[in-house]
């Protein structure tokens, strides 16, 4: 699993330092977790994009990510609940929350058209990796089938987010 | 004559004279779940209404570029009455790897 879980972040290429590489096969309250953290993170990124960006365009997609991730997280919460699986906190979490928390601090300091060309990377990014991380590990490790099913239907999801942030940041070119 | 016949004989006299209900105008109906439009191809005419059903608990949207665009919020219907003929993709907004086609006939 080790060794599955680096070949992921390896394709996808795009994380500094191997978020997905420090555990063994994650369990399900730890992927709750990671699925939970992954969403919170986009939400609060798309929190400083409505605050930051004067584009239009950038905007209605930062708002179409808070509805979405929130919608999505709000039923992961009434899954754990109804599965009496506790989310448990895990290296991974910790991982992607220290990077998310450098990369809001990175996006703070830029303006205008650079903030927002540089938000909309890392959202196709950001998408990408997570995309990667739910196919090619989240999903294959959970047990449980509703889990399994919802995780299944977050990363349709987000392959369509990173669909539309491939063209919000093809528009701001 | 009972009170009931003589509206309906009124009504029919109105439509008859309109002939503003269209003959055959359909209702059809798209289920939206988990990001996916079923059916995917859908004949229509010009005329019929599209009824999109979102079973999910996300907000979806019926695009087509440059032309119409239904926003369907989550768990609700939302509808589109169809006014050209020709072949039309569609895609959702939010999600662009959702896609749908119609086939409208002319009237």
């Amino acid at each position: 699993m080790f060794v599955r879980l680096s070949a992921a972040v390896a394709a996808v290429g795009l994380l500094a330092s191997p978020v997905f590489a420090q555990g063994a096969k994650p369990t399900d309250p730890q992927i709750a977790h990671i699925a939970y953290t992954a969403g919170v993170i986009d939400v609060t990124a798309a929190k400083q994009a409505i605050k930051k960006s004067k584009n239009k365009e950038v905007v209605a997609f930062a708002k179409d990510m808070v509805r979405d991730h929130e919608a999505v997280n709000k039923q992961a919460l009434a899954l754990v609940e109804k599965l009496k699986v506790t989310p448990e906190d895990n290296d991974t979490s910790r991982s992607l929350a220290k990077q998310a928390k450098d990369k809001l601090e990175e996006l703070g300091k830029l303006k205008g058209a650079a903030y927002d060309k540089a938000y909309v990377a890392n959202e196709v990014a950001y998408h990408k990796t997570v995309d990667g991380a739910l196919q090619s590990v989240l999903i294959p490790s959970a047990s449980n089938a509703e889990l399994k099913g919802l995780l299944q239907t977050g990363l349709k999801i987000f392959e369509g987010h990173l669909q539309h942030a491939e063209h919000v940041a093809a528009e701001l070119k | 004559m009972l009170p009931g016949c003589k509206s309906f004989a009124f009504l029919a006299a109105v439509v008859g004279a309109t002939g503003s209900i269209p003959a055959h105008a359909e209702t059809i109906r798209v289920s939206i779940d988990k990001l996916v439009f079923s059916p995917v191809n859908i004949s229509a005419k010009v005329g019929d209404t599209i009824e999109w059903v979102n079973a999910d608990i996300l907000a979806h949207t019926a695009t087509v570029k440059g032309d119409w665009d239904v926003t369907i919020p989550p768990k609700k219907t939302a509808s589109y009455v169809l006014k050209k003929a020709g072949d039309v993709d569609y895609y959702c907004r939010f999600h662009p790897n959702m896609k749908g086609h119609i086939a409208v006939a002319p009237k």
